[in-house]
């Protein structure tokens, strides 16, 4: 019996995304990632900065701070280093996370705060309608970029893992399971962890992860990846991932010898994180993407390496008071 | 002591050291100044020094420098002139010589007047004193500094390197002999300082020792100056403090006053990074710093901090403050409590990074985006900074607003007295935080009709969950609103709840000679030379009255009353009339006159008194 249903963390404000952008279903999945964990919605704070996705604290039943554009990391810092005890969760999106957030968002990744950040990727400036962001695939006509962008586009788990992240994980908006699990998993990693949302932008970018997010396509396009279970793929779960040579390789399970032993076992918590990267950088269409828990790797986060040293110094410390402080200066009687 | 020698005894000294930036003449001259405060003289001193850490040894710009002024009665600035001068090389003489009163004594390192060392600074003949039309006027006192630190240390396996490093601690001894000081206060900080380094403690307290005693075999036409006890401190336990320091822990104790949790995000930046370095080694009262990836971080996470119900701030100087307006901007819509310390420096842009400056006045009042008021105040002494920043961190608690304290780098990195404060002697802070009454009453928005601060609940409170942000929001529901008219009615709360802080503010003194036809008007780091005009003219017969501002937004309550008694009011600063602006917008019917410098230089005593004579005399 769940403590908390989806319903508890929903705010009284009507939801004004447009109707069938994918942020709605991300934020289901979050409030139902939230009762499944069954934290008190009092405990929670989500932190955003501007942008679409940026309006999703409004809707949440728990305490919020829709704050200025880009700075969302650097907040949702200060909120955890303050006060450690309350679940930080920041949103934003492509834009706001890794075009004029892109510093803090590094940052934050590399000190490994213990806030989970939803990135909503919709690869397009949806906000001010239409414009290209640090996403969006080169070649794209957008609004300020009408003979396609010249720009080569960031990949986020690139990012992430290139700033010594410790935890990656991809979902797409309509897979709900997927992105519920993904979340809680997020929510349970100590340190920074990162969820890119692959949303669809119905307005601005409609069909962005279309290649993908095709019901009939699906399970040949992307691959669910479980900790300790075989890279399996396929509507016929018969394909696999193995290594060749130095790359990833697509095989059928049966085919030119290939046996399910042979397939590659997934495993998150392994600090070198080479194979996490090729596998969140698999592309289309000779690789299926991968989804899921991708990096999970355990380490000291930051507001807990600051509270640990300044309980290190407190135990030492002959200064407890300001008084105590005083008397540490070199003083003399007038 | 040699019975020889001939005592003066002088009101006030003022004593210069200057050198190259590794020559250790910031640790002189604090050495010194400790020693001379501990023995009951007044002190305030003017740290120097260029932002080039080590600039080519012996050239013009990497000079360095520290000034100090011993008192036996007030001393209100570091001094305009120096009566002694240290100097260790050419290039520190010609970089000082404006600084160098008419006749005073030059003490300086004969070794480093060599040929190489005049070329480098520039001179063109092998004398630098008559070069710069010194000679007639100056005594001069050459020491072989370099070599009798050698001589010195001759006993000790050290290299040439570290032998040169100890030519400062001989030019201290000298100093203390001339000063009449014993050296055991100074022996007795060299132990805190070098506590892990034995070898360079032997070294320093050895060549100290020999520069004192140097001084009683050298001639006999050496003065001794006697600067007697000062009668005016108030008894009491001190120390000496610089602004920063004194910032920092100004802070600190509004969070022990508090119990609340104090949070500084913070990016290095001169001159204001010493108040990071400050917090960042008090671990031990639970202060968390962050040093983050930028001014905007450092801001941001500290509003981040705040709403989680830390007592937050943020410390730069000017380019970090520009970078800061937006978040600013924030924790005014947010109605969130920080305290925002800005160390002023010269500007535009990079400017000059370590002089000092009040340009950022305007910046501090309307440098954001829309109807944006925040609270302006100004430490005017290196020491009432810690009174600004505690003052600071309450009005912003108790008015759940942004709070900017103004300082500069002349008080930030001066030092002056400070009497030990009592925490329990501090003014209370009372925080409005929601009661358990209020609990599903109220919103985001809900203030208290009587002041019209709005209540902080914060994250973790049960029954209290609500989204705060930078939107407009619903006066009464909280939610965001575009509505016209709310929009009008929350700029108007926002404005006047800060307006209301005057009502906490103490009203406006007047110094000097109250009766006096001429009001001069200053406001932060530029008391201490206008008072010391004001005093000098005074003992020449001459009235003026000095109105001085700690508090900018909102102004004291009797701003309007008091400048409309007299004729003619001017206002001097640091710039090129920001306050005057400010004045002028807030006080009709009154034709303010301006002095202004913006050399990133202090004023000094002497042009304020020419200029208040000049203004007396029309």
């Amino acid at each position: 019996m769940l403590l908390y249903t989806a319903k508890d963390f929903k705010s009284d404000q009507y939801v004004r995304w447009c109707p069938g952008c994918g942020d709605h279903g991300a934020i289901g999945s979050l409030q139902k990632a939230m009762a499944e964990i069954g934290v008190d919605p009092n405990q929670i704070a989500v932190i955003s900065g501007i942008g679409c996705s940026s309006r999703l604290p409004y809707y949440m039943n728990t305490y919020g701070f829709h704050t200025i554009h880009g700075r969302g990391a650097a907040i949702a810092t200060g909120v955890k280093v303050a006060n450690p005890d309350l679940m930080v969760w920041q949103i934003t999106g492509d834009g706001d996370c890794l075009a004029i957030g892109g510093n803090h968002f590094i940052h934050s990744v590399r000190r490994n705060v213990d806030i989970n950040v939803l990135l909503f990727n919709n690869e397009i400036y949806g906000l001010t309608k239409g414009q290209y962001s640090p996403t969006t695939k080169k070649g794209f006509a957008t609004k300020t970029s009408p003979f396609g962008t010249v720009e080569r586009p960031f990949r986020p788990a690139e990012l992430t893992i290139g700033s010594r992240g410790t935890f990656f994980a991809r979902a797409l908006d309509v897979d709900i399971r997927t992105s519920v699990d993904v979340m809680i998993a997020a929510a349970k990693h100590k340190g920074t962890s990162v969820v890119e949302m692959l949303v669809n932008c119905i307005i601005f970018n409609d069909g962005a992860h279309g290649w993908l997010a095709s019901k009939e396509h699906r399970e040949d396009r992307m691959i669910v990846l479980k900790h300790g279970e075989p890279m399996i793929f396929g509507k016929e779960k018969n394909k696999g991932l193995v290594m060749d040579g130095f790359t990833l390789k697509v095989v059928t399970i049966g085919e030119n010898g290939i046996s399910k032993e042979d397939v590659l076992i997934h495993d998150c918590t392994c600090h070198d994180s080479t194979i996490h990267q090729k596998l969140a950088l698999m592309e289309g269409p000779d690789f299926p993407i991968a989804m899921g828990v991708i990096r999970s790797v355990d380490e000291e986060s930051y507001d807990e390496a600051v509270y640990n040293q300044v309980a290190q110094i407190q135990k030492v410390t002959k200064v407890k008071t300001f008084e105590d402080l005083l008397a540490t200066l070199d003083t003399w009687e007038m | 002591m040699s019975d020889k020698m001939n005592f003066i005894e002088k009101e006030h000294v003022v004593i210069r050291f200057s050198g190259d930036s590794g020559d250790g003449m910031q640790l002189t001259g604090t050495l010194f100044s400790n020693i001379s405060a501990i023995l009951g003289n007044e002190i305030s001193t003017f740290p120097d020094y260029p932002s080039e850490i080590r600039a080519p040894q012996g050239t013009l710009g990497g000079v360095s420098g520290f000034q100090v002024h011993l008192g036996s009665s007030r001393v209100y600035t570091p001094g305009d002139e120096a009566d002694i001068f240290v100097v260790m090389n050419p290039a520190a003489l010609k970089v000082n010589v404006k600084g160098i009163k008419k006749n005073g004594i030059i003490i300086f390192d004969i070794d480093s007047f060599d040929d190489k060392h005049l070329e480098k600074a520039g001179f063109t003949t092998d004398n630098p004193f008559e070069e710069l039309k010194l000679s007639e006027t100056i005594q001069l006192i050459p020491v072989k500094l370099s070599s009798l630190t050698k001589e010195s240390l001759k006993e000790f396996d050290f290299d040439f390197k570290t032998m040169a490093r100890s030519k400062n601690m001989f030019a201290l001894g000298l100093i203390c002999f001339l000063f009449n000081r014993s050296i055991d206060h100074a022996t007795h900080f060299l132990e805190t300082k070098f506590k892990k380094k034995p070898d360079i403690l032997k070294a320093n307290t050895k060549v100290l020792v020999d520069g004192f005693n140097y001084g009683q075999n050298i001639d006999a036409s050496i003065s001794i100056f006697q600067v007697n006890k000062s009668q005016c401190i108030k008894p009491g336990t001190y120390t000496s403090i610089s602004g920063n320091k004194a910032a920092a822990w100004g802070l600190i104790a509004a969070s022990q006053k508090t119990g609340l949790q104090l949070f500084l995000g913070s990016y290095p930046i001169t001159p204001a990074t010493d108040i990071l370095q400050e917090l960042s080694e008090r671990k031990d009262l639970g202060v968390i710093t962050v040093q983050c990836e930028d001014e905007i971080a450092g801001i941001t996470t500290a509003i981040g901090a705040s709403f989680a119900g830390n007592l937050a701030a943020t410390n730069t100087s000017g380019p970090g403050l520009a970078l800061k307006s937006e978040a600013i901007g924030l924790a005014v819509m947010a109605e969130l409590p920080l305290v925002i310390i800005n160390v002023m420096r010269s500007g535009p842009s990079t400017g000059m990074p370590t002089k000092t400056e009040q340009t950022d006045l305007l910046q501090a009042l309307y440098g954001r985006n829309g109807e944006s008021p925040v609270v302006v105040l100004a430490a005017s002494t290196p020491d009432n900074c810690f009174h600004y920043a505690y003052m600071a961190s309450k009005i912003a608690l108790e008015y759940m607003t942004p709070v900017i304290l103004l300082t500069d780098a002349f008080i930030g990195n001066g030092s002056s007295l400070w009497k030990l404060p009592k925490l329990s002697e501090l003014p209370e802070i009372s925080i409005p935080f929601v009661s358990a009454e209020m609990k599903g009453k109220i919103k985001v928005t809900s203030r208290n009709d009587g002041n019209m601060v709005r209540y902080w609940a914060i994250p973790g409170m049960e029954g209290f969950a609500h989204r705060n942000g930078g939107l407009e929001k619903d006066y009464d529901k909280g939610a965001i609103s575009t509505d016209p008219a709310n929009h009008q009615k929350m700029v108007t709360a926002r404005q006047t709840k800060v307006n209301n802080v005057s009502e906490l503010i103490p009203e406006l003194v007047v110094e000097g000679s109250k009766d006096a036809s001429l009001l001069v008007i200053g406001w932060g780091g530029t008391h201490g030379h206008i008072i010391s005009a004001i005093n000098s003219l005074k003992k020449e017969g001459e009235k003026v009255a000095l109105a001085h501002f700690n508090y900018i937004n909102p102004l004291p309550k009797n701003t309007v009353e008091i400048i409309k008694q007299y004729k003619k009011v001017v206002v001097c600063e640091l710039n090129s009339g920001q306050f005057a602006t400010f004045l002028r917008s807030k006080v009709e019917g009154v034709a303010f006159c301006q002095y202004n410098k913006v050399e990133g230089q202090p004023f000094t005593v002497l042009e304020l008194k020419e200029c208040f004579k000049k203004y007396l005399e029309e």
